[in-house]
């Protein structure tokens, strides 16, 4: 049945709502039991899937298990090492938390099943025209390969208590720098968020922001990034331990804020600083920066292996994510305070006022204190660029 | 008998032998998942082309043979110390049984700049308002990681000194020495330990393959940028490309020549000490006699160092928010403990080591027994040796696709047979001497008696062996608790034991999420020891000739 | 019941010659015989190879008979051998009353009879009572009659005896020499015995010298 389904949906690479019988999925989807492999370094995070856990249970019969995955490339190599061993169905992963060149390398080794976002009910809540950000990952079109679930946004913290006048802008983060030397560090670039901060500054920086959108080439590449590097260069002998070694994440980095050892952290998510006080991670005294040009941004999606063993059931995960009511919760700074996926102008007016009533605090910004969301470079200019660095400060 | 050398081989022989073999076939190019069979030296140039690897080849050496030579240098004059104390040689044991990954996040707590240590000093001897800005965790030269290596190295060392040291006449050894006018260290030093070296070789040249090719304690200690050769290749197998497993699988290919380049320098070394030992030795210097200052110095140091992480562990897991530079949290409470889910991991780590230890005890009695009733001695030591010996990131990977293949899918009975591998070996090597030490005479008796092969194993040599069997199963739980990539590799990220939730939370946010899993992860080894201890002298305490069965 | 050995011969595995003499020897029922010997000749490994317990590396010829039956092929604990040895060994585990009970013949069915049995065997070694002592505190000659009524209570067919009384003072020796050599001849078992000690020898009914 599922061969089939799956044989259906390559065969009809647009296939119109009507052919998914949702609630044939429903059927299909109780009793089994879904791993949703999930980046597991953010106890938040890990908290909310435990309560979407609960929820599908609830709701569904369908039991979700995180697994929890120090980066999101083990779930992509664990679904090619299966497809390297033949196993072309029953596969372990059924649910993928991914973003921009995972997803890219995914879609590229037809290694997802889909196009399955517009069968789910949920779905009537997004924007999906095209080009809308609900249908762009880092560029590439989702062609309803993956669905969305989160907004992320780049965003710094620092403690308001030891820095009282934070950088306007990456320029400015290099005078801080020089100012305050040994102070300032970004995660390693081979981890998301370290990289994150490179295409950050590159985005600023490059002297044509347009280019980034085109696939990289090695011209592109060398005008476009010569101004970065120049600046990185300067800045890099002034950062924490002088730049010879970084922190392994942005969780790592966090802790380094909280330690005292940096005076920076930063996230793709501006709202984890303030859940961190209110976990007692973090000194009730870091607040939000972010630079004046306003920052990255994309929209976290979930995505469904070729030969996931649970595919029904990694689909009605998927609907629930889209559910308003799941989205206003998860806005909810005691909860996950990531920003909702959904298009308002969709939403009724409960929805609506869900959303309005929801609790703030002092770390956590509002939308205007965020700035523009700038688009992401094309995801080659990421591989290119973390290699490059790599090349360069790696001895 | 044949029947129990074919089990055993199959069990635990087969699954290393295949890991290792598919890793180096994968090394060459040899990935018929993806439709590639030509082999070539491919993945080797690009391994070696990484940016930074000779960088990432110092560090493993440095590391790897810095701490075995380390941990044998220091293991001397403890052994010294400890072998005329024996109630405070039995501090070693708590200390072996903590896992590497809970000691090495305590450790990491205790020595970062903003670690305890400093807070404890800071302000108001050191002036540090914020954390200093010196690199100790995570140094280029990989000297944390080193000490890390020697809190678990050397109690190992010295109780394998201590437990060679018994077999010997050392105290009239001793005795001769000082009687010819050399000091006790020189006596020591030129006279008994050389003759308890050959009973180390084994021991030290595990500690060396397992500190060249360890993982997680690299993860929390070693520097990330480069890492170790070991990290690396985790790192390029959890790759998003699948052809980057070729070079990991070569880099894994050369971490093992690396390995076997290192043990032969060490027996070329060996070599070369006695040599200067035996110059020495006719020297006929006597020495000074002075107190045994480097021991009580290492047990000082290690003690604090072991004590101060698990202060470190403790205070972490109970602090609400504890700010540089207090020196304590500014209130404790069980508020993490209550939330934090521990006891999943903690289940998943329980239930593997239990099952993990039971198959090995099973295997191994199968083993002791076959021999017992065949009278011959199987020639398996291979089986116990390899899995120690061979780098474990080099056979894990390639046994894991090598369990897809064969229908196994990655989770929990994958995880336990990987676990096996390591668990088998250490259960065999306690159990081993023990049973093959029972009197004989007891089972003539029984055999006298009328009773044949099954009742003499169930009535006499099991009940006899209760202690050593309870010592045993308790170094097997200790060993599994503390795996992590027979858990991360085969598991797939389906199986959650504390090892892998601590090694991951180690790098996270919530320093007092990964104390609470690492104080879980070392509290389950010492559970088992306490009861190893008591369970046989609770059943044998009426019975005065057979008390004390755990060393 | 007797105890016939024929021709019997030990070689160790690195010696090219057998350690003594072929051994031929008739023991009747009830009649205790004692080897003796210089030490290191072999008395223990021939007594060990009677018994069915000799380590390998050992070559041996000839044949051990009970009532005319050979056993020579048999495992030890189907050949109906008893042995006492010169450590009395009891095993540590278990209680005076249950080392007992492990030696009691299967036969013998049924908890009250067994447990009759036991008590008996204990009130003939004067230990009555004592069944739930822990071996470890008893005195060598209570030890040594344990033990025999253990090798006892399995209705052995033949009984070997190495140097049993060497770990006994010369006293108790004597006392615990008669009370096992009169209980084996009430029982009419054949009774082989290694010694060196020329006590033993005078007691048993015949001596042989090995060599």
């Amino acid at each position: 049945m599922k061969s089939l389904f799956v044989a259906l949906a390559v065969a009809l690479p647009l296939a119109s709502p009507a052919f998914a019988d949702w609630a044939q999925t429903q059927a299909e989807a109780k009793g089994q039991t879904v791993y949703f492999n999930a980046w597991g370094g953010d106890p938040r995070t890990n908290a909310f899937i435990d309560w979407v856990s609960d929820q599908m249970q609830e709701k569904y019969g369908v039991t979700v298990e995180q697994v929890k995955l120090s980066d999101t490339a083990e779930a992509v190599s664990r679904v090619q090492a299966e497809k390297a061993a033949g196993k072309n169905d029953g596969g372990a992963v059924d649910l993928i938390w991914i973003n921009g060149p995972n997803f890219l390398a995914m879609k590229e080794a037809g290694l997802l099943h889909g196009p399955f976002v517009s069968d789910l009910p949920n779905a009537k809540y997004l924007d999906l025209s095209e080009g809308s950000a609900a249908t762009t990952d880092f560029t590439v079109p989702t062609e309803g390969y993956e669905s969305p679930w989160r907004l992320a946004k780049f965003a710094f913290a620092y403690d308001a208590e030891r820095v009282s006048d934070p950088p306007k802008d990456m320029a400015g983060l290099l005078d801080w720098a020089k100012a305050h030397p040994g102070r300032f560090t970004h995660p390693n670039p081979s981890n998301f968020m370290g990289a994150s901060f490179l295409k950050q500054a590159l985005v600023e920086l490059a002297p044509d922001p347009a280019a980034l959108s085109q696939p990289v080439t090695d011209e592109a590449y060398a005008k476009e990034t010569a101004p970065l590097w120049a600046w990185y260069d300067a800045l890099r002998p002034l950062m924490w331990r002088e730049g010879k070694s970084f922190p392994e994440n942005e969780s790592a980095q966090a802790q380094l804020l909280a330690d005292g050892e940096v005076d920076f952290a930063m996230f793709f998510d501006p709202a984890a600083p303030a859940a961190m006080i209110e976990q007692g991670v973090l000194p009730p005294s870091v607040r939000v920066w972010v630079p004046e040009g306003g920052t990255i941004g994309n929209i976290s999606y979930v995505a469904i292996p070729y030969n996931a063993a649970h595919q029904a059931g990694a689909e009605l995960v998927a609907n629930f994510l889209l559910d308003p009511a799941t989205q206003a919760h998860m806005q909810d700074i005691r909860v996950l305070g990531s920003f909702s996926v959904l298009d308002p102008a969709k939403l009724d007016a409960d929805a609506k006022q869900a959303f309005a009533d929801l609790p703030t605090a002092p770390a956590l910004p509002t939308l205007d204190d965020l700035g523009p969301t700038l688009p992401e470079p094309h995801p080659s200019w990421m591989t290119k660029l973390t290699e490059d660095w790599a090349q360069r400060y790696t001895k | 008998m044949r029947l129990a050398g074919a089990i055993l081989t199959l069990v635990i022989g087969a699954p290393v032998l295949l890991g290792a073999a598919l890793t180096l076939a994968t090394g060459f190019g040899w990935q018929p998942g993806l439709g590639r069979v030509a082999l070539g030296w491919e993945g080797f140039t690009e391994a070696l082309a990484a940016p930074g690897i000779l960088t990432s080849l110092r560090l493993t050496l440095v590391t790897g043979i810095g701490a075995a030579l380390l941990s044998l240098a220091a293991s001397i004059p403890l052994a010294r110390w400890l072998v005329t104390r024996q109630s405070a040689s039995r501090w070693l044991t708590p200390l072996l049984a903590v896992p590497h990954a809970a000691l090495a996040i305590g450790l990491a707590f205790l020595i970062a700049p903003s670690g305890w240590a400093a807070r404890l000093v800071s302000p108001w001897a050191t002036g540090w308002d914020l954390p200093p800005q010196i690199v100790t965790l995570g140094d280029p030269w990989g000297l944390s990681l080193i000490l890390g290596l020697m809190l678990k190295e050397v109690p190992f060392l010295t109780l394998m000194t201590l437990v060679a040291a018994a077999q010997r006449p050392v105290a009239e050894q001793m005795a001769a020495g000082r009687a010819l006018g050399y000091a006790p260290g020189r006596v020591w030093v030129r006279i008994v330990w050389p003759q308890l070296y050959p009973a180390l070789r084994l021991p030290v040249l595990i500690v060396l393959a397992f500190s060249l090719s360890v993982v997680d304690m690299a993860l929390i200690l070693g520097p990330s940028n480069p890492p170790t050769l070991a990290v690396r290749i985790l790192r390029l197998y959890g790759a998003p490309d699948p052809a980057q497993a070729v070079p990991a699988s070569a880099l894994a290919v050369i971490l093992l020549a690396v390995m076997g380049a290192s043990a032969a320098l060490w027996m070329v070394g060996e070599r070369a000490v006695a040599r200067l030992g035996k110059a020495l030795i006719r020297t006929g210097h006597r020495g000074v006699s002075r107190r045994n200052w480097s021991g009580a110095g290492l047990i000082g140091a290690g003690g604090t160092l072991a004590l101060g992480s698990l202060g470190a562990l403790i205070l972490w897991s109970l602090a609400s928010f504890w700010r540089f530079p207090d020196a304590l949290p500014a209130d404790l409470t069980f508020k993490r403990w209550a939330s934090a889910d521990w006891a999943g991991p903690a289940l998943t780590s329980l239930t593997l080591a239990l099952v993990s230890t039971v198959l090995a005890l099973i295997l191994a009695m199968l083993w002791l027994e076959s021999e017992d009733r065949s009278g011959k001695r199987l020639p398996l030591g291979a089986l116990i040796v390899l899995p120690l010996l061979l780098p474990q990131i080099g056979f894990l990977q390639g046994l894991t696709t090598g369990f897809l293949w064969l229908g196994l899918p990655p989770g929990p009975v994958a995880v336990t047979w990987a676990e096996l591998l390591f668990v088998f070996p250490y259960v065999m090597i306690a159990l081993a001497g023990p049973w093959r030490a029972l009197d004989r005479a007891h089972l003539a008796s029984a055999a006298s008696l009328g009773a044949g092969p099954t009742r003499r194993l169930l009535r006499i040599k099991l009940p006899m062996l209760l202690g050593p069997i309870c010592a045993a199963a308790a170094i097997g739980v200790a060993v599994s608790v503390a795996q992590y990539l027979a858990v991360l590799l085969p598991g797939a990220g389906r199986v959650q034991a504390l090892a892998t939730e601590a090694v991951a939370l180690a790098s996270g946010a919530d320093r007092r999420l990964a104390a609470i899993l690492a104080l879980m992860q070392a509290a389950l080894p010492w559970v088992g020891f306490a009861l190893a201890l008591a369970v046989p002298a609770w059943w044998h305490r009426n019975r005065r000739g057979l008390r004390g069965g755990v060393a | 019941m007797s105890l016939e050995l024929i021709d019997l011969s030990l070689t160790a595995s690195d010696a090219s010659a057998p350690l003594f003499a072929p051994l031929s020897l008739v023991v009747a029922p009830g009649e205790t015989v004692c080897l003796m010997g210089p030490s290191g000749i072999g008395k223990s490994s021939l007594l060990a190879h009677i018994g069915g317990h000799l380590p390998r590396g050992f070559t041996a010829s000839g044949d051990v008979r009970l009532d005319g039956e050979s056993v020579t092929q048999l495992p030890a604990e189907r050949r109906g051998i008893g042995m006492l040895f010169q450590q009395a060994q009891l095993f540590p585990h278990l209680s005076v009353g249950d080392n007992l009970a492990f030696g009691l013949s299967a036969q013998v069915k049924g908890k009250v009879a067994r447990h009759a049995a036991v008590e008996a065997a204990l009130e003939q070694a004067g230990l009555a009572g004592m069944a739930d002592r822990d071996p470890a505190t008893l005195s060598g000659g209570q030890r040594t009659r344990v033990a025999l009524m253990r090798t006892l209570l399995a209705r052995p067919r033949a009984v070997l005896i190495d140097e049993p009384f060497a770990a006994l003072d010369a006293e108790l020796r004597a006392e615990i020499r008669s009370f096992t050599l009169q209980h084996l001849q009430a029982e009419r078992i054949p009774c082989l015995m290694v010694s060196h000690d020329p006590d033993d020898g005078a007691a048993a009914a015949r001596r042989i010298a090995l060599g």
